[in-house]
């Protein structure tokens, strides 16, 4: 039952793709930023599906059940993401318009007359993006895996989930995306106040008593504390904050929107709206009564709403799950084929041409996904935890962004190439040898001990920055 | 004007690293919330206010706009 509810909403949002696609010309443009047409509403919709995704559904419920307190970063860094789409966007979009961009790659080899630059930063998108794309399809098997009851095992769970998203992606383009998070962040709503209220209900007797209950069982679940300290919130909160726009897919659909107005009508709203994960919270708390001891904390809501609701329910809720993973999904495969097919490919002479690009972009979702799919079945990592592996790569392009706005004379594009590719350098020393900064580089301070590798990586990124751009510029003189 | 949308903007990043580390306790419960539980929802609701502020002073909002 719960299965083929599930294989439902799938089929209505492959009709809902291929709805949206009706009277319009499938073009690289259309496709991938929907021809630079979206008003205030389709770009909160792409805005705010950022912010309702497998990450927020399972990972944050997960993460408040296995974590506590540390899981209120998540709230907390939306927040300032916000602020600063309010200022950082609207420029990106004017330039970008201009100078008739479709990709981040596009954008950066454009502000710093460099191809090279563009190759580089589109790669690295792609680096970023895979782990992230990851999370989704690991989210989708999770969800396939709980509403078999166990019968599908995860491998094939994510195996279909990577095919179901292939299908949607190649069916639709971003337009799609944009249409189907109106029914996916209606339902996630319904479903997240739904379960954020009866679950503490069902488990403590109400949201007050679960919590007074909670700090008596587990005194340190509602504190900050080492390793995921004060620091580490801060940190992390940063991290995250400076890297939400950094995203090539943020790019996407920030040149999407018609004007940019729709950016600053959206962070004033966007803050409020995010606080619906209070019960995605709720959720995660309530569990920790009601299947304490999971091995995978990520199961926590699927786990908590099997255990006491009926079986229609977990299929409306797997829904829920299945839209929260295809939406952000289908804009993460869109964009990385875009980037490699338009930065990658096209500079070979046999794809030169638009229509030669657009083939190439959609075969490329398939590799791709495979991609994601090996990274989900293989990778170790938790959601959160794969995301900000994500957040640390990604977030290496935000001092060359805003230096190129606001300090486009003091920097050169040697500083910036170097400055990205010591700060990738270290993220991946880091992810890969899983050592902290502290302990790669002994004589740093113990207090140090919970500070984001990623935030470390950046400080390194804007050093060698200026101190490549200060050498070349004076060369040059 | 610039620098005032900008000092009120700015608000929300300077009160986040003292704000936690102040509400880093569970007592006093505020709304059937722990303290930090509760400050990370007033912060959030404070920045979305400041921003409504910040809006209604931008000369550019008020410029008409251009599925």
């Amino acid at each position: 039952m719960a299965l083929s509810l599930i294989a439902l909403t799938f089929a209505l949002a492959i009709a809902l793709g291929l709805l949206s696609r009706r009277g319009k010309r499938m073009d690289l443009e259309q496709w991938t930023i929907g021809r630079r047409g979206f008003g205030v509403v389709l770009v909160f919709l792409l805005m705010a599906g950022e912010i309702y995704t497998t990450f927020t559904f399972l990972g944050a419920s997960g993460y408040a059940y296995g974590r506590g307190a540390p899981a209120f970063y998540i709230l907390a860094y939306g927040a300032l993401a916000y602020i600063l789409a309010y200022w950082l966007l609207p420029p990106v979009w004017r330039y970008a318009k201009e100078h008739h961009l479709i990709t981040q790659a596009d954008f950066f080899a454009h502000r710093f007359s460099s191809r090279e630059l563009g190759i580089a930063v589109g790669l690295i998108g792609v680096l970023a993006m895979l782990p992230y794309l990851a999370l989704q399809l690991k989210g989708l098997g999770l969800i396939v895996e709980v509403a078999s009851g166990g019968a599908v095992g995860a491998t094939t769970a994510i195996l279909i989930g990577t095919a179901g998203l292939v299908v949607y992606v190649i069916a639709s383009g971003i337009r799609a995306s944009a249409w189907t998070a109106v029914v996916k962040d209606g339902l996630i709503l319904i479903v997240a106040i739904f379960l954020g209220i009866y679950l503490p209900w069902q488990a403590y007797g109400g949201i007050e008593p679960m919590f007074r209950e909670l700090t008596a069982t587990h005194p340190d679940l509602f504190t900050l504390h080492l390793p995921q300290g004060t620091l580490w919130f801060m940190s992390t909160v940063l991290i995250s904050a400076l890297g939400f726009w950094m995203w090539p897919h943020a790019f996407a659909y920030t040149f999407s929107a018609r004007n940019e107005n729709a950016f600053r009508k959206n962070a004033m709203v966007l803050p409020l709206y995010q606080l619906f994960m209070l019960f995605i919270f709720f959720v995660g708390f309530a569990a920790l009564g009601l299947v304490p001891d999971l091995a995978e904390p990520d199961l926590a809501l699927l786990a908590a709403t099997a255990a006491t609701l009926p079986d229609w329910v977990l299929g409306i809720v797997g829904g829920a799950g299945v839209l929260a993973a295809l939406v952000p999904g289908s804009l993460l495969l869109i964009v990385i084929a875009t980037l490699l097919a338009k930065n990658g490919l096209a500079l070979a002479p046999a794809f030169a041409g638009e229509r030669r690009i657009t083939l190439a972009a959609r075969i490329l979702v398939v590799p791709i996904a495979i991609a994601a799919g090996a990274f989900a079945v293989f990778g170790s990592s938790g959601i959160v935890g794969l995301l900000l592996l994500g957040y640390s790569y990604i977030t290496q392009l935000f001092p060359g962004l805003v230096l190129s706005f606001a300090a486009r004379r003091s920097i050169s594009t040697a500083g910036v190439f170097a400055g990205l590719a010591c700060g990738v350098a270290l993220v991946s020393v880091l992810a890969f040898t899983h050592h902290h900064i502290v302990a790669l580089l002994p004589f740093l301070p113990d207090e140090l001990t919970g500070l984001n590798d990623g935030i470390a990586a950046l400080v390194v990124n804007i050093i060698v920055l200026f101190a490549v751009s200060a050498v070349t510029q004076r060369k040059r003189a | 004007m610039k620098l005032l949308r900008v000092a009120l903007a700015s608000l929300p990043f300077l009160a986040l690293i003292p704000g936690v580390l102040f509400a880093n306790r569970i007592e006093p419960f505020v709304l059937g919330l722990p303290f930090l539980f509760f400050w990370v929802i007033a912060w959030t609701v404070a920045t979305s206010l400041i921003m409504a502020i910040v809006y209604k002073l931008d000369p550019h909002t008020h410029e008409p706009d251009e599925d």
